[in-house]
């Protein structure tokens, strides 16, 4: 049975001109030591639906699922105080920007117990043993001394893996992590990556990777989802999903990366995602698509193998589509 | 067409001066120690590094938004280091800049064609009409739509934006322009719109890019010379080939291997720097980058490298003087 399951994860945020569905019938299966990686671009919804998954979102936000299970435990019916026993100790999250998601008023020690307080008790010399422990574990060096210093006094890469310790400070057995090295230099984010790698290999752990950087999701993921404007779009394993993608929008995602560019000019995706007022009917990216017929522009795509379109990519070539036999991407 | 040298700079140097409160004595960081290159029209440059390593430094110096400390910057055939007054005022004009967040570089108070046209009302003698002109054809340039000129930023996306910010960076036909990360804010897909805008400009117009950028998958496809940039210091630089197929300095290795490929059938062996950007307030003797190098000497320690000629670059490091590095498998 896998860890956490997830089927038809919606979520609609109340605006001043009505809802709007930010994350659109999202499903998720991750067990126990997987590498998923979520990927898409701002506004996809990635975020927003592992938030919803943690309990974050505010009030504005109406969550809605048939089944939100993590553990064998329904995520819908419990009550906020059972909820938090959960999250922060068997489900953690780090967050992107590491300088702004501490608390500037208290010290990285101070933030580390915290959690280690909360969750499993015991006494305050044991909390420091653990604290020093985690900040070691994650590479920090000194560590006796680090536990007194605030976050400003620390770069970015720093407070990263502080981030990192204060999110498996109990072990958790899921560990969300939200674009985690967006924020970081090349050199640090290689160190980050195979910190959170390892740690997801010593210890059996799961590991949800939100992430824009496809590089990212080639040099880590097991499996990846493509998101786009809140639908899943796509779900393959890491080498399909490079060697052949099935959604024309993964493919020209692809394409339009400046390392696979074959010729000066890129093969851009024109158009912007769709927003709260412009949002298409019939399938989502049918204005992007250089494949899209009058079927595209009316109907919702089915979701079926693991690719919401109605002309599949195999190859690069769209099956069962009228005009475009042979056709390229 | 292009191969006009438009912009030098020899031995740039920009030092700042901080603290030096009460009790605390003054220091002096060596934001940019030391640099030197020459911009061509029609071709870009580009200068990689991570933050800190005085990329934006660089640019506020090129842009004439700040003097060097010491050092010369040429422009065209005009030295830049002694101008003053009305003279500086005119060479401002052919150095534009484009920055990298387009939600912070443009006045929400101002309208498209405002923001257009406000580089015109200050440096030309034009009717409004003329200036009206200007700034409709340069948007369609650029890609904008004749209607946005009466729109305010926020209605516009991130590439958008970014479009309106090029857009005024090029009212006034300026020589050099330099990008400041001018894609790194924006998704895959607008990403390459942009970049498809920037190298259609650049043709158009000849125009010399310094191309700020810590992306080196971008600067890979974009740039035709590279300077890799370490805490202030240039530490390679040559054309984009060289540099890419065969990285001599240790940091260029590391950097090139620790970039992510989007391509997972390459599993490569990754060059591992420990430890991270020194702080350029204490800058680590002789070899900036010696406490990172694995293959770092005695002579690193205490000796600061210059920049030689290596196999079609120019290489700042000891271990690639003295041969003993071994052959790189990074690219």
């Amino acid at each position: 049975m896998s860890l956490l399951e997830i089927r038809n994860l919606s979520v609609d945020f109340q605006t001043a001109h009505g809802l709007f569905r930010a994350v659109d019938s999202v499903d998720l299966d991750v067990s126990e030591g997987d590498l998923v990686a979520i990927v898409g671009e701002s506004g996809s919804g990635k975020s927003v639906s592992m938030l919803a998954l943690m309990g974050l979102l505010p009030w504005t936000a109406k969550v809605t699922a048939d089944r939100l299970v993590f553990d064998g435990r329904d995520l819908l019916t419990l009550s906020a105080k059972e909820r938090r026993q959960i999250i922060g100790k068997d489900m953690a999250m780090i967050f992107q920007e590491p300088m702004t998601s501490l608390n500037p008023c208290f010290t990285v020690g101070f933030q580390i117990t915290e959690s280690l307080n909360t969750h499993l008790g015991g006494s305050r010399a044991e909390h420091r043993r653990r604290a020093v422990e985690l900040l070691d574990l994650v590479g920090i060096p000194a560590p006796d001394t680090r536990l007194s210093a605030f976050p400003h006094q620390m770069s970015g890469g720093m407070n990263q893996r502080v981030m990192i310790a204060i999110a498996i400070a109990c072990n958790p057995r899921l560990l969300i992590a939200d674009e985690p090295t967006t924020a970081l230099d090349v050199t640090i984010q290689a160190q980050i990556l195979e910190l959170l790698i390892e740690l997801q290999q010593e210890r059996g752990m799961a590991l949800v990777l939100i992430t824009h950087d496809m590089g990212v999701v080639a040099e880590t993921a097991q499996r990846v989802v493509v998101q786009y404007a809140g639908q899943q779009v796509e779900k393959q394993t890491v080498e399909g999903l490079f060697s052949d993608p099935r959604h024309p929008y993964t493919a020209a995602l692809l394409s339009a990366l400046p390392e696979r560019a074959t010729s000066k000019r890129l093969p851009s995706i024109p158009g912007v995602v769709p927003g709260q007022f412009d949002r298409p009917d019939g399938c989502l990216f049918h204005p992007r698509c250089r494949f899209s017929t009058e079927l595209c522009r009316t109907e919702a795509p089915p979701s079926g193998e693991g690719v919401l379109c109605h002309y599949p990519l195999n190859k690069g070539v769209p099956q069962g589509h009228p005009e475009a036999a042979g056709e390229k991407v | 067409m292009s191969g006009q040298r438009v912009l030098e700079a020899r031995d740039l140097t920009r030092h700042y001066l901080v603290g030096g409160g009460l009790f605390a004595r003054s220091a002096t960081v060596k934001a940019l120690d030391g640099i030197s290159f020459t911009l061509t029209a029609g071709k870009t440059l580009a200068v990689v590094g991570e933050s800190g390593c005085g990329k934006s430094t660089l640019a506020r110096l090129v842009t004439l938004i700040e003097q060097p400390t010491s050092g010369q910057l040429s422009l065209g055939t005009a030295d830049v280091t002694a101008a003053k007054g009305e003279t500086l005022r005119k060479l401002r004009q052919s150095v534009q800049i484009v920055f990298q967040d387009p939600y912070g570089s443009l006045n929400p108070r101002q309208k498209v064609g405002t923001i257009l046209e406000e580089p015109l009302l200050i440096n030309r003698k034009m009717s409004a009409e003329q200036r009206r002109q200007t700034a409709e054809s340069m948007m369609a340039r650029v890609g904008l739509r004749p209607e946005h000129y009466e729109r305010y930023p926020h209605m516009f996306s991130g590439g958008q934006r970014q479009r309106i910010a090029i857009a005024r960076a090029l009212m006034l036909n300026p020589d050099v322009v330099v990008l400041d990360e001018p894609v790194s804010a924006l998704d895959v897909s607008i990403q390459a719109q942009v970049l498809n805008l920037l190298a259609d400009l650049q043709q158009e117009f000849n125009l010399a890019y310094l191309f700020i950028s810590h992306d080196l998958s971008v600067v890979r496809h974009i740039a035709d010379d590279v300077i890799v940039m370490y805490l202030g210091h240039p530490v390679e630089q040559g054309p984009r080939d060289a540099v890419f197929a065969n990285p001599q300095h240790p940091y260029t290795q590391a950097l090139l291997s620790a970039t992510p490929k989007a391509d997972p059938t390459q599993k490569r062996q990754r060059i591992k720097l420990t430890g991270e950007l020194p702080s350029p307030l204490d800058p680590p003797s002789g070899c900036t980058f010696h406490p990172r190098c694995p293959f770092a000497n005695e002579r690193c320690r205490s000796e600061a490298p210059s920049m030689l000629a290596s196999q079609g670059s120019t290489v700042s490091c000891h271990a690639v003087e003295e041969g003993r590095l071994p052959r790189s498998s990074a690219a």
